[in-house]
């Protein structure tokens, strides 16, 4: 399973599903990160704790443990 | 509006209240600051953490109410500002919603307005930054818009003001018509089954002042409030099992076991079909925006740390540096104010209570305003500019390690400085527990207070050369116990599951003057009206402990010996040594006197424990108490030799030791702990932070003192 953690800087992704727990996955999906969302990745901070992705014209950080529950596919 | 109330009241019939709804960073703040720039009077009134504003003015035949909320994402209830609006939006005292979304990215703002849609409220939007979008190349056709979602879209600007009036002039036309049904159409598979109980709800005329198609909506999404009122209904049991099924089958049509997923999904795809209906993108700009080519470089995988640090010091530099300026002034102000309403009064008690007691305790207070002006100017220019999220991105791998989360850091920081500008700062954090850890650790930061103490002891046991770097460790090593006391308390108290961190970086935005000034004013106000009424009767209090009881043998004694003596050197001494006497007997020595066999282990005297416990009033206080108790008159400063004498020929350095530990950990300051006390949220965070900070400071000074006899 290929997951937003795995994602390389400047890459395009769509969402597959979200294996998040209950709670994480109303914030995720309060942000627009559902089933059919595209998403790129921005940029890492250092030591690849953190990832920025840009969902539509919204920036959003994600901790890479929150990225890990991300599933999605190359596009 | 509210029938009933029109009949009620018909003289304020014409009354608009109406809460201002929108995502964060969409301008709202802005928006309504021009509406009222316009038309004016501005009100606060804030909460017990999170403020909401309510303007009021009036506009044509109606008077407005405007409350403005807090910026929310969704209907969670993930922070203070998303509860404080959900539970705003769902008691509806209000007449109406002014939803306001970024023109420049409608698609995740209507994602709130599907979800307002469902409160069976008269809605309008303003369609902020209209000028923006207009500069990115995108057009919206407001009026199609309007059609389609059976709501009135106004464009709106704050910067040109564009729209203002025709925004309110909708709401009162909105106002004196009948509402419409929302037009939000769902998939097939929703609409079938609200078809269906809604053919249920009208076979057993089902009697609701809303429509059957909003209950059919709300129960399916399991909204709460819809579920209690038909709760108790005899229609329930039958109802019951057909929502069951229906929730079944959309969970199944979305490939979801949370009927939110399901319908969050809905509202995305409603919301597509609208944006390509009204939305037009002139042209697709392919490079990069003026955000991302910042952000190249302020989030620099190697320079982004470095810059930040570098900020955060200058930021240090003008709060300590431009703030101990008019803080000189302050004091001089206190004294002098002190000196001539003492003059005035005859009464010795009443003269000391109100100009040692009340001046001086609430002069300390008035002393550090220029700081926290300072400060709070910083982090809102921090904030408003969309840094501080960058800073978080930048900082939270580290601190996470530490149980804590990247905005942490400021607090944190903060706390070198003041704790009370620290705890304040504190609620950048928008996660309870991550504020509430990082509250409890700020104190581990050695604040400006403690450090005369530091210089005292510093001086008093090491040489020059060394008393630097002796210093310098405290600081460093006060830092470095509380990460470790971060992680300890993330795996004890704060205990659970990591919260998530999920956070928007938003646009770089040029601040507005206005906004910062009106954000550092209300807080700064806050301040001193909050801290500054516990802090007189707190200061009296202690007042009233270190002077009281009086023993009139012992005055008249040292009464006539000073008369008798007649060197002024003898004269001084002989008032020491009544101080000294007099404050044995106060009620304040009682306490260190009675508290001594307890900080016997620790190698402590009864003058020491004092000088602990007046420390609890504020930190400058240690120093002039073991002044006073070493009997060398009130007028000492960590830079006096006598005292430096004093204490290394009274004070063993293992007791010293475990005294500076004790100081670096303990309780902060009375105002900073009243300050804690409120941001935490109840006085229960306070009997909290002084058992694990007592109980911390004890065994580490045991511990500590005990090394130090070996050495």
């Amino acid at each position: 399973m290929k997951t937003l953690k795995d994602c390389k800087k400047n890459q395009k992704v769509r969402v597959l599903k979200l294996h998040a727990p209950k709670e994480l996955k109303q914030r995720l999906i309060s942000f627009g990160i559902m089933k059919e969302a595209i998403l790129e990745v921005i940029e890492y901070a250092p030591a690849k704790s953190t990832i920025e992705v840009k969902i539509g014209k919204m920036h959003l950080a994600l901790r890479a443990r929150e990225a890990e529950l991300i599933e999605v596919e190359s596009i | 509006m509210n029938i009933q109330e029109d009949k009620a009241c018909p003289v304020i019939a014409k009354h608009l209240k109406i809460a201002l709804v929108g995502q964060p960073n969409v301008g709202k703040s802005m928006l309504i600051n021009s509406v009222s720039n316009a038309h004016l009077h501005v009100g606060n009134f804030s909460g017990v953490t999170v403020d909401k504003t309510e303007v009021l003015f009036d506009y044509k035949d109606y008077h407005f109410t405007v409350v403005d909320l807090p910026g929310t994402y969704a209907f969670t209830d993930y922070s203070i500002e998303e509860r404080v609006t959900h539970k705003y939006l769902s008691g509806g005292g209000y007449d109406f919603i002014i939803n306001v979304v970024d023109s420049t990215n409608l698609e995740k703002n209507l994602q709130l307005t599907s979800e307002l849609m469902s409160m069976n409220k008269d809605i309008v939007i303003a369609l902020n930054m209209s000028d923006e979008a207009k500069k990115e190349g995108i057009e919206i056709d407001a009026k199609y818009m309007s059609e389609l979602l059976g709501i009135p879209c106004i464009k709106t600007s704050a910067v040109t003001k564009e729209g203002i009036e025709e925004l309110l002039d909708a709401v009162v036309k909105v106002g004196s018509q009948t509402r419409q049904e929302s037009k939000l159409i769902f998939s097939e598979a929703v609409e079938e089954e609200i078809a269906r109980i809604v053919e249920y709800l009208q076979k057993h005329k089902h009697e609701a002042p809303n429509s059957y198609r909003n209950i059919a909506i709300n129960l399916l999404k399991n909204n709460k409030k819809t579920y209690e009122r038909l709760h108790d209904n005899p229609i329930w049991t039958e109802l019951q099992p057909i929502l069951i099924d229906a929730i079944k089958h959309i969970e199944l049509h979305h490939d979801s076991d949370d009927i939110k997923e399901a319908f969050a999904e809905e509202y995305a795809a409603f919301n597509k079909g609208i944006i390509t209906e009204v939305v037009k993108q002139v042209q697709t700009q392919e490079e990069k925006t003026v955000t991302q080519k910042i952000d190249d470089i302020l989030i620099h995988p190697l320079f982004g740390i470095p810059i930040f640090l570098f900020l955060m010091w200058g930021l240090f530099q003008l709060t300590f540096e431009v703030g101990s300026i008019p803080m000189e002034w302050l004091e001089a102000f206190f004294g002098w104010l002190g000196d001539t309403i003492g003059a005035t009064i005859a009464n010795e008690d009443i003269r000391s209570l109100i100009v040692d007691g009340v001046i001086a305790g609430v002069g300390a207070v008035v002393l550090f305003v220029p700081n926290i002006i300072i400060l709070f100017i910083g982090i809102a220019l921090l904030e408003s500019t969309g840094y501080m999220s960058r800073v978080a991105f930048l900082l939270d791998g580290f601190f996470h390690k530490f149980g804590l989360h990247g905005q942490s850091f400021i607090p944190l920081v903060t706390g070198f400085g003041c704790s009370i500008p620290a705890y304040m700062s504190a609620r950048i954090l928008k996660n309870d527990r991550d504020r509430l850890l990082t509250l409890f650790i700020i104190g581990f930061m050695s604040c400006g207070a403690k450090l005369p103490v530091y210089v005292l002891f510093a001086g008093a046991f090491f040489s020059a050369e060394m008393a630097g770097n002796v210093l310098f460790a405290i600081y460093i090593g006060g830092a470095f116990l509380g990460l470790i006391a971060a992680k300890i308390l993330k795996l004890t108290a704060f205990k659970g599951a990591d919260e998530p961190f999920v956070m928007e970086m938003p646009k770089y935005r040029l601040p507005s003057v206005k906004l910062i000034w009106h954000t550092v004013l209300t807080k700064t106000m806050m301040y001193l009206k909050k801290a500054g009424t516990f802090i007189a009767a707190a200061s009296m209090l202690i007042w009233f402990l270190s002077n009281y009881p009086h023993n009139l043998e012992l005055e008249e004694e040292f009464g006539t010996k000073i008369e008798l003596a007649s060197l002024a050197q003898e004269k001084k001494d002989l008032s020491n040594e009544l101080a000294v006497k007099h404050l044995e007997q106060s009620y304040l020595g009682t306490i260190g006197k009675f508290s001594e066999p307890l900080f016997e282990p620790l190698g402590f005297d009864w003058r020491m424990s004092v000088a602990l416990q007046t420390g609890l009033a504020a930190k400058e206080v240690v120093v002039s108490t073991l002044g006073v108790l070493y009997a060398l008159g009130d007028e000492v400063d960590e830079e006096s030799r006598t005292l430096v004498d004093a204490i290394s020929k009274n004070i063993s350095f293992a007791s010293a030791v475990a005294f500076i530990v004790v100081i670096m950990i303990y309780l902060p300051c009375l105002a900073a702990s009243i300050v804690f006390t409120r941001e935490a949220g109840g006085i229960k965070y306070f009997f909290y932070l002084f058992a694990f900070t007592s109980i911390l400071a004890y065994s580490l000074a045991f511990v500590a003192y005990n090394i130090a006899l070996l050495l």
